[in-house]
């Protein structure tokens, strides 16, 4: 077969490299979409072989078998079996296989290579068999399979080489179709068995620096008290690392609003937009970027390392008894980031039930978004102190409102599960990888990825939201002889002022009231619309930089902590929800979701506030 | 070799052989995938670790590959003790 593409789908169990392999041969040639009428990921790249033939690369779903039990192990079956809607069957199957692991991976070889099409197997891996002192027999393994066979190094630059001169040269002859049914699924591990005795040598099951490491990670005292040490860790990392860049990105920010403003008329309107407006509400967003980076560094690190499956290992009984499952760990864990990822996560949550659950607690879980709003409140009204000689207290102060987040999580799923009317058996089933060194090159394009992503949220939503923001407040304009800021006249400060009833008895100021508008529509967009709002109603520019002193000065404590407390529950962000729509198909949940979140952010404010004001 | 046991109630670190797996019900899909991830007769496993409450889940090492069971899970896997 001559023609000039090919389709080609990737195929393999989870944890066998891939999609590090996918991201090797079509590098940043990547498509992104959904499948229609379902929330699975379909990632289409392409690229051309060295004969000039162009290959389209499908990246299936890895699944351990094709008797889908999930929705995404579903399309994975029907791709491959060409009944999938609008798929058109691939003409050659690439099965990656990693190469430590082929007793489990095999076997799923062996059942893809029963339906009949033309297949290749890629033992991905190789590099570390052979550390590991895996002997393989390529030669008998592709006689005894009947299926061509090359190796791979995923991880590698032109790790991929045999792989693509056997995709490029000519497609291998199908097997012919066999049934599936009980027994012969039965019989597949006999065969595998028998083929790994003729071709594999393996001096030990798993690597013995894994063991080591797994007799501490998962040891019932040392392992929790290691992951409770990582999360803190990361907690007063995000805080202390990152202030020498903030005060950086900080002077940067004041200095070029001055001096690009300097030449403009100082009550120009075009002044006002450009300070008050652009500069005082980017800078605001943008002195964060360091903290979010320093958090996705961990959050990449373990990810990359193997390390969350066991800390899903280590929190499942904790989370099964919530309602949740332990798997909902990472995508919980991605909500720290932001819930959209987090959310989008669920999809490896093999089950229904948990992962709708799973979906309506993650916006509980401490995003980014809020970082800036926390980090705000804190650095104004918590004093820098040391406690105990050792930890900063608002560090602490921060862990504990991450802490609250997380209970909520654990309180609102029970809830959930006791009303829930299906009360079967759903497993956990979950396979711990090999651990893996982070790779450099992996993590620094993940990092990148996030800033990009941030930056254009800066650039997209949050710019014109603070611009709108800054037309909403400067007009209409004060009138003639009018003693008080003008901002009181304005739109902004009318809507402001209508809200301030609702919110009165939680202690919020009208000032706050505005800023919670746009916080809707993205929460850090609160700290840029708070700088907006006061460098609006102070007769200097007050560049948000300057944000902080500012708000210690006019609000009470209370005032603060109830607005921390706000944003532990804060009604989510319209991107949330809209991605909570496109992943359950349902509105209701939507509504289930912002109502309920409301409902707490109100109540946790009003008890803070009353208790608060009590005290001091 | 002694009379099977239950997955569930091997101790750790004691090495045994699959014996079955049994449906908890017609048609179990929890069980089918349990021997499609190799729970099948004469397959060495292991308990390798326990988890910090209540001794759930399990980890279970099967070939070179470790699964998390829950108990519930692992209660559907008869294995034979291998006497050392």
């Amino acid at each position: 077969m001559s023609a000039s593409s090919l389709r080609v789908a990737l195929v393999g169990n989870p944890n066998c490299g891939k999609t590090a392999l996918f991201n090797l041969l079509t590098g940043g040639r990547q498509k992104v979409a959904n499948y229609a009428g379902v929330t699975v990921e379909r990632k289409e790249g392409r690229f051309t072989a060295p004969s000039g033939r162009l290959l389209q690369l499908l990246d299936l779903p890895g699944t351990y078998s094709l008797e889908a039990n999930s929705p995404d192990e579903k399309i994975t079956r029907d791709v491959c079996t060409g009944a999938h809607p609008g798929e058109p069957a691939p003409d050659l199957i690439v099965c990656v296989a990693d190469a430590t692991n082929l007793r489990l991976h095999l076997r799923f070889v062996l059942e893809v290579k029963r339906l009949g099409r033309p297949v290749v197997l890629a033992l991905n891996m190789m590099d570390t068999a052979r550390r590991r002192g895996i002997v393989i027999d390529v030669d008998e393994m592709q006689r005894r399979l009947g299926v061509p066979v090359v190796e791979t190094v995923a991880v590698k630059r032109g790790g991929a080489e045999a792989l693509i001169a056997r995709v490029d040269g000519e497609i291998p002859v199908a097997a012919p179709v066999e049934s599936d049914d009980a027994a012969s699924r039965a019989g597949l591990h006999a065969q595998v068995r028998e083929l790994l005795a003729a071709t594999v040598k393996m001096p030990r099951a798993t690597a013995s620096l894994d063991d080591a490491i797994d007799r501490w990670a998962l040891h019932p005292v040392f392992g929790l008290a290691l992951l409770a040490a990582l999360m803190f860790l990361i907690f007063q990392a995000v805080f202390s690392w990152a202030t020498p860049l903030m005060d950086g990105i900080q002077t940067g920010i004041t200095a070029l609003g001055g001096w690009l403003t300097q030449a403009l008329p100082a009550r120009s309107a075009l002044h006002s937009l450009l300070n008050d407006g652009i500069f005082a509400g980017l800078g605001a967003v943008l002195v964060f970027l360091p903290q979010i980076l320093i958090l996705f560094l961990f959050i990449l690190v373990l990810e990359e390392s193997g390390y969350l499956p066991r800390a899903a290992f280590l929190l499942d009984r904790m989370m099964f008894k919530a309602g949740l499952t332990g798997r909902a760990f990472i995508p919980l864990l991605s909500s720290f980031a932001c819930a959209i990822p987090g959310i989008m996560a669920t999809r490896s949550i093999t089950d229904p039930r948990d992962r709708l659950t799973t979906i309506l607690v993650a916006p509980l879980m401490t995003c980014s978004a809020r970082l800036p709003v926390y980090t705000l409140l804190i650095a104004a009204f918590i004093p820098r102190q040391t406690v105990a000689g050792l930890f900063n207290l608002q560090g602490i102060v921060l862990f504990t409102l991450y802490v609250a987040g997380i209970v909520s999580a654990l309180v609102v799923a029970s809830v959930i599960k006791r009303f829930r009317r299906d009360k079967s058996e759903h497993a956990l089933l979950m396979e711990l990888p090999a651990y893996r060194l982070p790779h450099v090159r992996d993590v620094a394009l993940g990092l990148w990825q996030r800033t990009v992503i941030f930056m254009r949220r800066v650039g997209g939503i949050i710019l014109s939201l603070t611009v709108l923001l800054w037309f909403l407040s400067s007009f209409p304009g004060a009138p003639a002889g009018a003693t008080e800021p003008a901002i009181n006249f304005s739109l902004a400060g009318r809507l402001g002022h209508a809200l301030h009833y609702i919110f009165a008895p939680i202690g919020f100021n009208w000032q706050i009231c505005i800023a919670l508008v746009p916080g809707l529509a993205a929460r850090e967009v609160a700290v840029s619309a708070l700088g907006t709002v006061y460098a609006m109603s102070g007769s200097d520019s007050v560049l948000s930089s300057q944000l902080g002193v500012v708000i210690a000065h006019q609000w009470s404590l209370a005032t603060a902590l109830s607005l921390l407390a706000w944003y532990v529950f804060a009604p989510q962000c319209m991107s949330t929800l809209a991605v909570i729509r496109r992943e359950t198909n349902s509105w209701r949940y939507v509504a289930i979701s912002a109502g309920y979140m409301f409902a707490l952010a109100y109540m946790a404010s009003l008890l803070t506030y009353q208790i608060a004001r009590l005290l001091t | 070799m002694a009379s099977p046991v239950r997955l569930s109630d091997l101790p750790k670190d004691v090495p045994a052989v699959v014996d079955h797996v049994d449906d908890a019900q017609a048609s179990d899909p929890i069980a089918q995938r349990l021997r499609d991830l190799g729970f099948v007769d004469g397959e060495p496993v292991r308990v390798i670790a326990l988890g910090p409450l209540g001794a759930d889940p399990l980890l279970v090492q099967i070939g070179s590959t470790r699964f998390a069971l829950r108990r519930t899970e692992a209660l559907r896997v008869s294995v034979r003790q291998l006497v050392a």
